[in-house]
Protein backbone atom coordinates (compact mmCIF):
# COMPACT_ATOMS: atom_id res chain seq x y z
CA UNK A 1 0.00 0.00 0.00
CA UNK A 2 1.29 3.46 -0.91
CA UNK A 3 1.75 6.62 1.11
CA UNK A 4 -0.15 9.89 1.07
CA UNK A 5 1.66 13.13 0.22
CA UNK A 6 1.86 14.00 3.93
CA UNK A 7 3.23 10.57 4.81
CA UNK A 8 5.94 10.89 2.13
CA UNK A 9 7.15 14.22 3.54
CA UNK A 10 7.11 12.89 7.09
CA UNK A 11 8.96 9.68 6.13
CA UNK A 12 11.70 11.67 4.40
CA UNK A 13 12.14 13.93 7.43
CA UNK A 14 12.22 10.95 9.80
CA UNK A 15 14.92 9.21 7.74
CA UNK A 16 12.57 6.32 6.98
CA UNK A 17 11.76 4.54 3.73
CA UNK A 18 8.11 4.41 4.59
CA UNK A 19 5.69 5.23 7.40
CA UNK A 20 2.10 4.26 8.04
CA UNK A 21 -0.84 5.85 9.79
CA UNK A 22 -0.62 5.55 13.56
CA UNK A 23 3.18 5.17 13.68
CA UNK A 24 5.00 7.43 16.16
CA UNK A 25 8.03 9.12 14.62
CA UNK A 26 10.64 11.75 15.40
CA UNK A 27 10.94 14.30 12.59
CA UNK A 28 13.60 16.86 11.57
CA UNK A 29 12.22 20.38 11.37
CA UNK A 30 12.90 22.90 8.59
CA UNK A 31 11.32 25.73 10.57
CA UNK A 32 10.08 26.40 14.11
CA UNK A 33 7.69 29.34 14.48
CA UNK A 34 6.18 31.26 17.36
CA UNK A 35 4.34 34.52 17.98
CA UNK A 36 4.19 37.08 20.80
CA UNK A 37 1.62 35.03 22.74
CA UNK A 38 3.01 31.53 22.43
CA UNK A 39 6.75 32.27 22.36
CA UNK A 40 7.00 33.59 25.95
CA UNK A 41 5.74 30.22 27.28
CA UNK A 42 8.15 28.46 24.90
CA UNK A 43 11.07 30.60 26.08
CA UNK A 44 10.28 29.67 29.70
CA UNK A 45 10.28 25.95 28.74
CA UNK A 46 13.44 26.36 26.59
CA UNK A 47 15.23 27.73 29.63
CA UNK A 48 14.00 24.79 31.75
CA UNK A 49 15.54 22.38 29.24
CA UNK A 50 18.87 24.08 29.88
CA UNK A 51 19.71 24.47 26.19
CA UNK A 52 22.43 27.05 25.55
CA UNK A 53 21.59 27.78 21.93
CA UNK A 54 18.83 27.30 19.39
CA UNK A 55 19.35 24.40 16.97
CA UNK A 56 19.60 26.70 13.94
CA UNK A 57 19.39 30.49 14.16
CA UNK A 58 18.13 30.70 10.56
CA UNK A 59 15.28 28.24 11.15
CA UNK A 60 13.81 29.59 14.37
CA UNK A 61 11.28 32.33 13.55
CA UNK A 62 9.33 34.71 15.79
CA UNK A 63 6.66 37.12 14.62
CA UNK A 64 5.17 39.81 16.88
CA UNK A 65 1.67 39.91 15.44
CA UNK A 66 -1.06 38.99 17.93
CA UNK A 67 -1.11 41.82 20.48
CA UNK A 68 1.29 44.02 18.50
CA UNK A 69 1.67 46.95 18.11
CA UNK A 70 1.60 46.36 21.87
CA UNK A 71 -1.94 46.67 23.16
CA UNK A 72 -0.98 47.14 26.82
CA UNK A 73 1.95 46.95 29.21
CA UNK A 74 1.70 43.19 29.66
CA UNK A 75 1.71 42.66 25.88
CA UNK A 76 4.72 44.97 25.64
CA UNK A 77 6.56 42.85 28.22
CA UNK A 78 5.84 39.69 26.24
CA UNK A 79 7.22 41.21 23.03
CA UNK A 80 10.24 42.45 24.97
CA UNK A 81 10.87 38.92 26.25
CA UNK A 82 10.79 37.58 22.65
CA UNK A 83 13.01 40.41 21.39
CA UNK A 84 15.63 39.77 24.10
CA UNK A 85 15.61 36.03 23.42
CA UNK A 86 16.09 36.55 19.68
CA UNK A 87 18.91 39.03 20.27
CA UNK A 88 20.64 36.66 22.69
CA UNK A 89 20.38 33.69 20.34
CA UNK A 90 21.02 35.74 17.17
CA UNK A 91 17.75 34.58 15.62
CA UNK A 92 17.79 35.76 11.99
CA UNK A 93 14.06 35.77 11.40
CA UNK A 94 12.66 37.92 14.20
CA UNK A 95 9.87 40.16 12.88
CA UNK A 96 8.96 43.15 14.98
CA UNK A 97 6.56 46.06 14.38
CA UNK A 98 7.46 47.75 11.11
CA UNK A 99 8.74 44.55 9.52
CA UNK A 100 6.21 42.05 10.79
CA UNK A 101 3.00 40.89 9.23
CA UNK A 102 0.48 38.27 10.27
CA UNK A 103 2.73 35.24 10.54
CA UNK A 104 1.04 32.89 8.09
CA UNK A 105 0.90 35.53 5.38
CA UNK A 106 4.42 36.71 6.18
CA UNK A 107 6.30 33.41 6.03
CA UNK A 108 5.29 32.48 2.46
CA UNK A 109 5.84 36.08 1.34
CA UNK A 110 9.38 36.11 2.82
CA UNK A 111 10.13 32.76 1.17
CA UNK A 112 10.60 31.05 4.55
CA UNK A 113 8.58 27.99 3.53
CA UNK A 114 9.04 25.98 0.34
CA UNK A 115 7.52 22.79 -1.06
CA UNK A 116 8.53 19.68 0.87
CA UNK A 117 9.38 21.46 4.16
CA UNK A 118 8.30 20.30 7.61
CA UNK A 119 7.26 23.28 9.71
CA UNK A 120 5.89 23.44 13.24
CA UNK A 121 4.45 26.61 14.67
CA UNK A 122 3.07 27.46 18.08
CA UNK A 123 -0.04 28.75 16.39
CA UNK A 124 -2.89 26.57 15.23
CA UNK A 125 -3.07 28.15 11.76
CA UNK A 126 0.46 27.00 10.92
CA UNK A 127 -1.31 24.46 8.70
CA UNK A 128 -1.54 27.28 6.11
CA UNK A 129 1.70 26.27 4.34
CA UNK A 130 0.15 23.04 3.09
CA UNK A 131 -0.94 25.26 0.21
CA UNK A 132 2.71 25.28 -0.90
CA UNK A 133 3.07 21.49 -0.70
CA UNK A 134 4.77 21.56 2.71
CA UNK A 135 3.83 19.61 5.84
CA UNK A 136 3.06 22.23 8.45
CA UNK A 137 1.08 21.99 11.63
CA UNK A 138 0.21 23.85 14.79
CA UNK A 139 1.69 22.74 18.09
CA UNK A 140 1.97 24.14 21.60
CA UNK A 141 4.69 26.18 23.24
CA UNK A 142 6.47 23.16 24.77
CA UNK A 143 6.79 21.59 21.32
CA UNK A 144 8.12 24.92 20.07
CA UNK A 145 10.65 25.03 22.93
CA UNK A 146 11.83 21.49 22.25
CA UNK A 147 11.87 22.20 18.51
CA UNK A 148 14.05 25.28 19.08
CA UNK A 149 16.41 23.25 21.27
CA UNK A 150 16.64 20.01 19.28
CA UNK A 151 15.31 20.68 15.77
CA UNK A 152 12.92 17.76 16.20
CA UNK A 153 9.30 17.04 17.03
CA UNK A 154 7.32 13.86 17.70
CA UNK A 155 4.34 13.00 15.53
CA UNK A 156 1.80 10.28 15.13
CA UNK A 157 1.64 9.69 11.38
CA UNK A 158 -1.83 10.77 10.26
CA UNK A 159 -4.25 8.98 7.99
CA UNK A 160 -5.93 11.18 5.41
CA UNK A 161 -9.20 12.32 3.93
CA UNK A 162 -9.10 13.20 0.23
CA UNK A 163 -11.03 16.07 -1.31
CA UNK A 164 -11.10 15.61 -5.05
CA UNK A 165 -11.72 19.01 -6.63
CA UNK A 166 -13.28 19.50 -10.05
CA UNK A 167 -14.59 22.50 -11.98
CA UNK A 168 -13.81 26.14 -11.23
CA UNK A 169 -15.18 28.82 -8.94
CA UNK A 170 -17.90 31.25 -10.00
CA UNK A 171 -17.42 35.05 -9.73
CA UNK A 172 -17.47 36.36 -6.12
CA UNK A 173 -16.78 32.85 -4.79
CA UNK A 174 -13.32 32.18 -3.34
CA UNK A 175 -11.19 29.81 -1.28
CA UNK A 176 -13.00 30.91 1.90
CA UNK A 177 -16.31 29.67 0.54
CA UNK A 178 -14.67 26.35 -0.41
CA UNK A 179 -13.28 25.69 3.04
CA UNK A 180 -16.43 26.86 4.85
CA UNK A 181 -18.46 24.57 2.57
CA UNK A 182 -16.15 21.65 3.42
CA UNK A 183 -16.24 22.31 7.18
CA UNK A 184 -20.03 22.50 6.96
CA UNK A 185 -19.95 19.14 5.20
CA UNK A 186 -17.64 17.22 7.56
CA UNK A 187 -17.96 19.18 10.84
CA UNK A 188 -15.45 20.78 13.19
CA UNK A 189 -14.00 17.39 14.10
CA UNK A 190 -14.58 15.79 10.69
CA UNK A 191 -10.86 15.46 9.99
CA UNK A 192 -9.70 15.02 13.60
CA UNK A 193 -6.09 13.72 13.85
CA UNK A 194 -5.95 13.35 10.04
CA UNK A 195 -4.60 15.13 6.95
CA UNK A 196 -6.88 16.82 4.49
CA UNK A 197 -5.37 16.17 1.06
CA UNK A 198 -6.75 18.19 -1.86
CA UNK A 199 -6.41 16.61 -5.29
CA UNK A 200 -7.95 16.71 -8.75
CA UNK A 201 -8.05 18.93 -11.81
CA UNK A 202 -9.86 21.63 -9.84
CA UNK A 203 -6.67 22.43 -7.92
CA UNK A 204 -5.10 24.22 -10.89
CA UNK A 205 -8.17 26.48 -11.12
CA UNK A 206 -7.47 27.78 -7.60
CA UNK A 207 -4.97 30.59 -7.07
CA UNK A 208 -2.19 30.14 -4.50
CA UNK A 209 -4.06 32.61 -2.29
CA UNK A 210 -7.27 30.57 -2.45
CA UNK A 211 -5.21 27.52 -1.52
CA UNK A 212 -3.55 29.37 1.41
CA UNK A 213 -7.03 30.25 2.73
CA UNK A 214 -8.24 26.66 2.36
CA UNK A 215 -5.20 25.09 4.05
CA UNK A 216 -5.33 27.78 6.76
CA UNK A 217 -8.70 26.56 8.00
CA UNK A 218 -7.95 22.81 7.90
CA UNK A 219 -7.56 23.09 11.69
CA UNK A 220 -11.20 24.22 11.93
CA UNK A 221 -12.14 20.73 10.77
CA UNK A 222 -9.80 19.27 13.39
CA UNK A 223 -7.15 18.30 10.82
CA UNK A 224 -3.45 17.95 11.49
CA UNK A 225 -2.68 19.57 8.14
CA UNK A 226 -4.30 20.49 4.84
CA UNK A 227 -2.10 19.94 1.82
CA UNK A 228 -2.19 20.67 -1.92
CA UNK A 229 -0.15 18.98 -4.65
CA UNK A 230 2.61 21.11 -6.16
CA UNK A 231 1.88 22.48 -9.62
CA UNK A 232 3.30 25.17 -11.90
CA UNK A 233 1.58 27.91 -9.91
CA UNK A 234 3.18 26.67 -6.68
CA UNK A 235 6.65 26.48 -8.22
CA UNK A 236 6.27 29.96 -9.73
CA UNK A 237 5.15 31.39 -6.37
CA UNK A 238 8.03 29.75 -4.48
CA UNK A 239 10.61 30.82 -7.10
CA UNK A 240 9.36 34.40 -6.84
CA UNK A 241 9.66 34.48 -3.05
CA UNK A 242 12.53 32.16 -2.11
CA UNK A 243 16.05 31.21 -3.16
CA UNK A 244 15.63 27.78 -1.61
CA UNK A 245 15.09 24.77 -3.82
CA UNK A 246 11.64 23.23 -3.53
CA UNK A 247 11.34 19.47 -3.02
CA UNK A 248 8.25 18.03 -4.65
CA UNK A 249 6.49 15.05 -3.07
CA UNK A 250 3.49 13.36 -4.64
CA UNK A 251 1.04 10.90 -3.16
CA UNK A 252 1.38 7.31 -4.37
CA UNK A 253 -1.31 6.19 -6.79
CA UNK A 254 -2.31 3.48 -4.30
CA UNK A 255 -2.24 5.71 -1.21
CA UNK A 256 -5.01 4.85 1.22
CA UNK A 257 -7.58 7.46 2.25
CA UNK A 258 -10.10 7.05 5.07
CA UNK A 259 -12.68 8.79 2.87
CA UNK A 260 -12.90 10.68 -0.42
CA UNK A 261 -15.21 13.64 -1.01
CA UNK A 262 -15.95 14.90 -4.50
CA UNK A 263 -16.13 18.70 -4.51
CA UNK A 264 -17.40 20.45 -7.65
CA UNK A 265 -16.04 24.00 -7.30
CA UNK A 266 -18.58 25.35 -9.80
CA UNK A 267 -21.41 24.41 -7.43
CA UNK A 268 -20.06 26.22 -4.37
CA UNK A 269 -21.93 29.38 -3.43
CA UNK A 270 -20.94 32.25 -1.15
CA UNK A 271 -21.05 30.67 2.31
CA UNK A 272 -21.33 32.08 5.84
CA UNK A 273 -20.63 30.25 9.12
CA UNK A 274 -23.04 31.33 11.87
CA UNK A 275 -22.12 31.52 15.57
CA UNK A 276 -20.64 29.71 17.40
CA UNK A 277 -18.93 27.06 15.28
CA UNK A 278 -17.33 27.19 11.81
CA UNK A 279 -19.48 24.18 10.83
CA UNK A 280 -22.75 26.16 11.13
CA UNK A 281 -22.74 27.08 7.46
CA UNK A 282 -25.46 28.61 5.29
CA UNK A 283 -25.23 29.79 1.71
CA UNK A 284 -25.69 33.53 1.47
CA UNK A 285 -28.73 33.23 -0.81
CA UNK A 286 -30.72 31.51 1.95
CA UNK A 287 -29.98 34.02 4.72
CA UNK A 288 -32.75 36.35 5.94
CA UNK A 289 -32.05 39.84 7.26
CA UNK A 290 -29.26 39.70 9.83
CA UNK A 291 -28.29 43.21 10.82
CA UNK A 292 -24.63 43.75 11.66
CA UNK A 293 -22.54 46.25 13.63
CA UNK A 294 -19.02 45.54 12.41
CA UNK A 295 -17.07 44.09 9.50
CA UNK A 296 -13.48 42.86 9.72
CA UNK A 297 -11.53 42.11 6.54
CA UNK A 298 -8.08 40.70 7.22
CA UNK A 299 -6.39 37.94 9.31
CA UNK A 300 -4.08 35.06 8.41
CA UNK A 301 -7.03 33.55 6.57
CA UNK A 302 -8.02 36.46 4.32
CA UNK A 303 -5.58 39.36 4.66
CA UNK A 304 -3.80 38.81 1.32
CA UNK A 305 -3.69 41.41 -1.42
CA UNK A 306 -6.14 39.37 -3.48
CA UNK A 307 -8.60 39.49 -0.57
CA UNK A 308 -8.32 43.26 -0.25
CA UNK A 309 -8.73 43.59 -4.01
CA UNK A 310 -11.96 41.55 -3.94
CA UNK A 311 -13.30 43.78 -1.17
CA UNK A 312 -12.20 46.97 -2.96
CA UNK A 313 -13.92 45.90 -6.18
CA UNK A 314 -17.20 45.81 -4.27
CA UNK A 315 -16.63 48.92 -2.14
CA UNK A 316 -15.37 51.15 -4.98
CA UNK A 317 -17.48 54.30 -5.22
CA UNK A 318 -19.87 53.10 -2.50
CA UNK A 319 -20.43 54.01 1.16
CA UNK A 320 -20.76 51.48 3.94
CA UNK A 321 -23.98 51.57 6.00
CA UNK A 322 -23.96 54.35 8.59
CA UNK A 323 -24.37 51.97 11.54
CA UNK A 324 -21.46 49.70 10.49
CA UNK A 325 -17.80 49.97 11.50
CA UNK A 326 -15.57 48.35 8.88
CA UNK A 327 -11.98 47.51 9.76
CA UNK A 328 -9.58 46.49 7.00
CA UNK A 329 -6.28 44.90 8.00
CA UNK A 330 -3.67 44.14 5.33
CA UNK A 331 -1.78 41.05 6.54
CA UNK A 332 1.75 42.29 5.83
CA UNK A 333 3.65 45.53 5.25
CA UNK A 334 4.18 44.63 1.56
CA UNK A 335 0.44 44.04 1.10
CA UNK A 336 -0.31 47.31 2.91
CA UNK A 337 2.09 49.25 0.66
CA UNK A 338 0.72 47.66 -2.51
CA UNK A 339 -2.81 48.50 -1.35
CA UNK A 340 -1.75 52.14 -0.93
CA UNK A 341 0.10 52.29 -4.26
CA UNK A 342 -2.78 50.75 -6.19
CA UNK A 343 -5.45 52.96 -4.63
CA UNK A 344 -7.20 50.31 -2.55
CA UNK A 345 -6.69 52.20 0.69
CA UNK A 346 -8.26 55.30 -0.88
CA UNK A 347 -11.29 53.23 -1.91
CA UNK A 348 -11.64 51.83 1.62
CA UNK A 349 -11.33 55.20 3.35
CA UNK A 350 -13.71 56.92 0.94
CA UNK A 351 -16.22 54.13 1.59
CA UNK A 352 -16.02 54.85 5.35
CA UNK A 353 -13.71 52.02 6.44
CA UNK A 354 -10.60 52.24 8.62
CA UNK A 355 -7.35 50.63 7.50
CA UNK A 356 -4.99 49.27 10.13
CA UNK A 357 -1.36 48.21 10.36
CA UNK A 358 -0.95 44.40 10.22
CA UNK A 359 -2.12 42.65 13.40
CA UNK A 360 -4.14 39.59 14.43
CA UNK A 361 -5.91 42.03 16.83
CA UNK A 362 -9.68 41.64 16.52
CA UNK A 363 -9.69 38.04 15.18
CA UNK A 364 -9.02 36.68 18.67
CA UNK A 365 -10.61 39.51 20.62
CA UNK A 366 -7.23 41.06 21.41
CA UNK A 367 -7.60 44.68 20.31
CA UNK A 368 -8.47 46.88 17.31
CA UNK A 369 -12.16 46.07 17.04
CA UNK A 370 -13.61 44.36 20.12
CA UNK A 371 -17.38 43.74 20.14
CA UNK A 372 -19.77 44.94 22.87
CA UNK A 373 -22.56 42.81 24.35
CA UNK A 374 -25.00 41.61 21.70
CA UNK A 375 -23.07 43.07 18.75
CA UNK A 376 -22.67 41.18 15.50
CA UNK A 377 -19.71 41.11 13.13
CA UNK A 378 -19.15 39.65 9.70
CA UNK A 379 -15.47 38.73 9.62
CA UNK A 380 -13.11 37.13 7.13
CA UNK A 381 -11.35 35.54 10.10
CA UNK A 382 -11.39 31.86 11.03
CA UNK A 383 -13.23 31.29 14.32
CA UNK A 384 -16.63 32.28 15.66
CA UNK A 385 -16.52 30.68 19.10
CA UNK A 386 -18.29 32.20 22.12
CA UNK A 387 -16.52 35.45 23.05
CA UNK A 388 -13.97 35.11 20.27
CA UNK A 389 -14.10 38.79 19.20
CA UNK A 390 -15.26 40.33 22.45
CA UNK A 391 -18.23 40.07 24.81
CA UNK A 392 -19.61 36.56 25.42
CA UNK A 393 -22.97 37.58 23.94
CA UNK A 394 -21.42 39.06 20.77
CA UNK A 395 -21.61 37.09 17.53
CA UNK A 396 -19.16 36.46 14.70
CA UNK A 397 -20.27 35.37 11.21
CA UNK A 398 -17.40 34.00 9.14
CA UNK A 399 -17.37 34.86 5.44
CA UNK A 400 -15.27 35.70 2.40
CA UNK A 401 -13.90 39.21 1.70
CA UNK A 402 -16.57 39.65 -1.00
CA UNK A 403 -19.44 38.79 1.39
CA UNK A 404 -17.89 40.94 4.13
CA UNK A 405 -17.59 43.96 1.80
CA UNK A 406 -21.13 43.51 0.48
CA UNK A 407 -22.42 43.20 4.05
CA UNK A 408 -20.65 46.42 5.11
CA UNK A 409 -22.54 48.31 2.39
CA UNK A 410 -25.90 46.65 3.08
CA UNK A 411 -25.59 46.86 6.87
CA UNK A 412 -26.70 43.24 7.02
CA UNK A 413 -25.34 39.96 5.72
CA UNK A 414 -25.47 40.34 1.94
CA UNK A 415 -24.75 38.52 -1.29
CA UNK A 416 -21.86 40.15 -3.20
CA UNK A 417 -23.58 39.26 -6.47
CA UNK A 418 -26.50 41.51 -5.51
CA UNK A 419 -24.81 44.64 -4.14
CA UNK B 1 -1.10 6.69 38.40
CA UNK B 2 -4.49 6.93 40.11
CA UNK B 3 -6.87 9.90 40.42
CA UNK B 4 -9.99 10.31 42.54
CA UNK B 5 -12.19 13.39 42.40
CA UNK B 6 -15.55 15.05 41.89
CA UNK B 7 -16.72 15.54 38.32
CA UNK B 8 -17.41 18.85 36.62
CA UNK B 9 -19.02 18.16 33.26
CA UNK B 10 -19.23 20.10 29.97
CA UNK B 11 -20.52 19.35 26.47
CA UNK B 12 -19.02 18.98 22.99
CA UNK B 13 -16.50 21.29 21.27
CA UNK B 14 -15.28 23.11 24.37
CA UNK B 15 -12.79 25.40 22.61
CA UNK B 16 -9.60 27.00 23.85
CA UNK B 17 -11.19 30.47 23.59
CA UNK B 18 -13.57 29.55 26.41
CA UNK B 19 -10.99 27.53 28.36
CA UNK B 20 -8.83 30.66 28.49
CA UNK B 21 -10.08 33.72 26.57
CA UNK B 22 -7.42 35.42 24.43
CA UNK B 23 -7.85 38.71 26.29
CA UNK B 24 -5.92 37.07 29.15
CA UNK B 25 -3.04 35.83 26.98
CA UNK B 26 -0.95 38.88 27.78
CA UNK B 27 0.42 36.94 30.74
CA UNK B 28 2.18 33.62 31.28
CA UNK B 29 1.53 33.64 35.05
CA UNK B 30 -0.13 30.29 35.73
CA UNK B 31 -2.17 31.49 38.74
CA UNK B 32 -3.57 34.44 36.80
CA UNK B 33 -4.42 32.15 33.87
CA UNK B 34 -6.15 29.72 36.25
CA UNK B 35 -8.24 32.55 37.73
CA UNK B 36 -9.86 33.12 34.30
CA UNK B 37 -10.19 29.46 33.27
CA UNK B 38 -13.63 28.63 31.72
CA UNK B 39 -15.04 32.03 32.79
CA UNK B 40 -16.90 32.69 29.53
CA UNK B 41 -19.09 29.57 29.87
CA UNK B 42 -18.90 29.00 33.64
CA UNK B 43 -18.14 32.16 35.56
CA UNK B 44 -17.95 30.38 38.95
CA UNK B 45 -15.50 27.73 37.74
CA UNK B 46 -12.49 29.11 39.57
CA UNK B 47 -14.25 29.46 42.93
CA UNK B 48 -16.00 26.09 42.88
CA UNK B 49 -13.12 23.82 41.79
CA UNK B 50 -11.34 21.81 44.49
CA UNK B 51 -7.86 20.39 43.97
CA UNK B 52 -8.18 16.96 42.41
CA UNK B 53 -11.54 17.49 40.69
CA UNK B 54 -12.01 15.71 37.38
CA UNK B 55 -13.28 17.41 34.22
CA UNK B 56 -15.50 15.35 31.90
CA UNK B 57 -16.44 16.59 28.41
CA UNK B 58 -17.82 15.54 25.06
CA UNK B 59 -16.33 15.48 21.58
CA UNK B 60 -13.40 17.55 20.29
CA UNK B 61 -12.38 18.98 23.67
CA UNK B 62 -9.86 21.83 23.36
CA UNK B 63 -10.53 22.65 19.72
CA UNK B 64 -9.30 25.92 18.26
CA UNK B 65 -6.13 27.75 19.15
CA UNK B 66 -2.81 26.05 19.92
CA UNK B 67 -2.46 28.08 23.12
CA UNK B 68 -0.77 25.93 25.73
CA UNK B 69 -2.22 28.39 28.23
CA UNK B 70 -5.41 26.26 27.99
CA UNK B 71 -4.10 23.00 29.53
CA UNK B 72 -1.86 25.10 31.81
CA UNK B 73 -4.91 26.99 33.14
CA UNK B 74 -6.89 23.77 33.66
CA UNK B 75 -3.99 22.10 35.47
CA UNK B 76 -3.29 25.18 37.62
CA UNK B 77 -6.99 25.35 38.56
CA UNK B 78 -6.54 22.06 40.38
CA UNK B 79 -8.15 19.73 37.84
CA UNK B 80 -6.30 16.42 38.09
CA UNK B 81 -7.63 14.69 34.97
CA UNK B 82 -9.72 15.44 31.88
CA UNK B 83 -11.87 12.64 30.45
CA UNK B 84 -13.47 13.36 27.04
CA UNK B 85 -15.14 11.56 24.17
CA UNK B 86 -12.35 12.95 21.98
CA UNK B 87 -9.71 15.67 22.13
CA UNK B 88 -8.64 18.19 19.50
CA UNK B 89 -5.17 17.15 18.41
CA UNK B 90 -3.13 20.17 19.53
CA UNK B 91 -4.77 20.15 22.97
CA UNK B 92 -4.07 16.41 23.20
CA UNK B 93 -0.34 16.78 22.57
CA UNK B 94 -0.08 19.93 24.71
CA UNK B 95 -1.66 18.13 27.66
CA UNK B 96 0.79 15.24 27.33
CA UNK B 97 3.72 17.61 26.83
CA UNK B 98 2.97 19.62 30.00
CA UNK B 99 1.91 16.63 32.11
CA UNK B 100 -1.86 17.21 32.42
CA UNK B 101 -3.46 13.77 32.62
CA UNK B 102 -6.11 13.09 29.95
CA UNK B 103 -8.14 10.06 28.96
CA UNK B 104 -10.18 9.50 25.82
CA UNK B 105 -13.18 7.34 26.73
CA UNK B 106 -16.48 8.04 24.91
CA UNK B 107 -18.54 5.70 27.06
CA UNK B 108 -17.32 7.13 30.37
CA UNK B 109 -17.73 10.68 29.09
CA UNK B 110 -21.30 9.88 28.06
CA UNK B 111 -22.42 8.16 31.24
CA UNK B 112 -20.60 9.92 34.07
CA UNK B 113 -22.69 12.83 35.37
CA UNK B 114 -21.83 16.18 36.90
CA UNK B 115 -21.04 15.87 40.62
CA UNK B 116 -20.28 12.13 40.55
CA UNK B 117 -17.24 10.80 42.35
CA UNK B 118 -14.84 9.11 39.94
CA UNK B 119 -11.68 7.07 40.26
CA UNK B 120 -9.34 6.62 37.30
CA UNK B 121 -6.48 4.14 37.25
CA UNK B 122 -4.27 5.09 34.31
CA UNK B 123 -2.00 2.05 34.57
CA UNK B 124 -4.89 -0.42 34.58
CA UNK B 125 -6.84 1.69 32.07
CA UNK B 126 -10.01 1.63 34.20
CA UNK B 127 -12.34 4.50 35.08
CA UNK B 128 -14.81 3.80 37.93
CA UNK B 129 -17.87 5.95 38.59
CA UNK B 130 -17.91 5.58 42.38
CA UNK B 131 -21.40 7.13 42.54
CA UNK B 132 -23.00 4.46 40.31
CA UNK B 133 -20.39 1.71 40.46
CA UNK B 134 -20.06 1.62 36.67
CA UNK B 135 -16.63 0.73 35.29
CA UNK B 136 -15.22 1.80 31.92
CA UNK B 137 -12.17 0.45 30.13
CA UNK B 138 -9.81 2.86 28.35
CA UNK B 139 -7.17 2.10 25.73
CA UNK B 140 -3.61 2.41 27.03
CA UNK B 141 -1.33 5.11 25.59
CA UNK B 142 1.37 3.91 23.18
CA UNK B 143 4.66 3.22 25.06
CA UNK B 144 6.34 6.37 23.60
CA UNK B 145 3.63 8.58 25.10
CA UNK B 146 3.32 6.55 28.31
CA UNK B 147 7.06 7.04 28.78
CA UNK B 148 6.71 10.80 28.34
CA UNK B 149 3.87 10.88 30.88
CA UNK B 150 5.98 8.85 33.35
CA UNK B 151 8.92 11.23 32.84
CA UNK B 152 6.63 14.18 33.64
CA UNK B 153 6.26 15.72 30.18
CA UNK B 154 8.34 16.55 27.13
CA UNK B 155 10.83 18.93 28.78
CA UNK B 156 11.57 16.36 31.51
CA UNK B 157 12.05 13.69 28.81
CA UNK B 158 14.63 15.85 27.03
CA UNK B 159 16.37 16.63 30.31
CA UNK B 160 16.66 12.88 30.91
CA UNK B 161 18.09 12.35 27.42
CA UNK B 162 15.00 10.33 26.64
CA UNK B 163 13.80 12.14 23.50
CA UNK B 164 16.39 12.14 20.73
Amino acid sequence: MGMTMTQKILAAHAGLERVEAGQLILVDLDRVLGNDITSPVAIREFEKIGATSVYDKDKVTMVMDHFAPNKDIKAAEQCKMCRSFCEKHEVTHFYDVGRMGIEHALLPEKGLVVCGDVVIGADSHTCTYGALGAFSTGVGSTDMACGMATGKAWFKVPGAIRFNLTGKLNPHVSGKDVILHIIGLIGVDGALYRSMEFTGEGVSALSIYDRLTISNMAIEAGAKNGIFPVDEQTLAYVAEHSDRKPVVYTADADAEYDATYEIDLSKIKSTVAFPHLPENTHTVDEIDDIKIDQVVIGSCTNGHYKDLEEAANILKGKKIASHVRAIIIPATQDIYLKAIENGLVKIFIEAGCVVSTPTCGPCLGGHMGILAAGERAVATTNRNFVGRMGHVTSEVYLASPAVAAASAIAGKIADPAKV
Amino acid sequence: MKFTGTVIKYGDNVDTDVIIPARHLNTIDVKELASHCMEDIDKDFHSKIKAGDIMVAGLNFGCGSSREHAPIAIKASGISLVIAKSFARIFYRNAINIGLAILECPEAAERIENGHEVEADLDAGVITDLTTGAKFKTSPFPPFIQNMITNGGLVASIQKGDFC
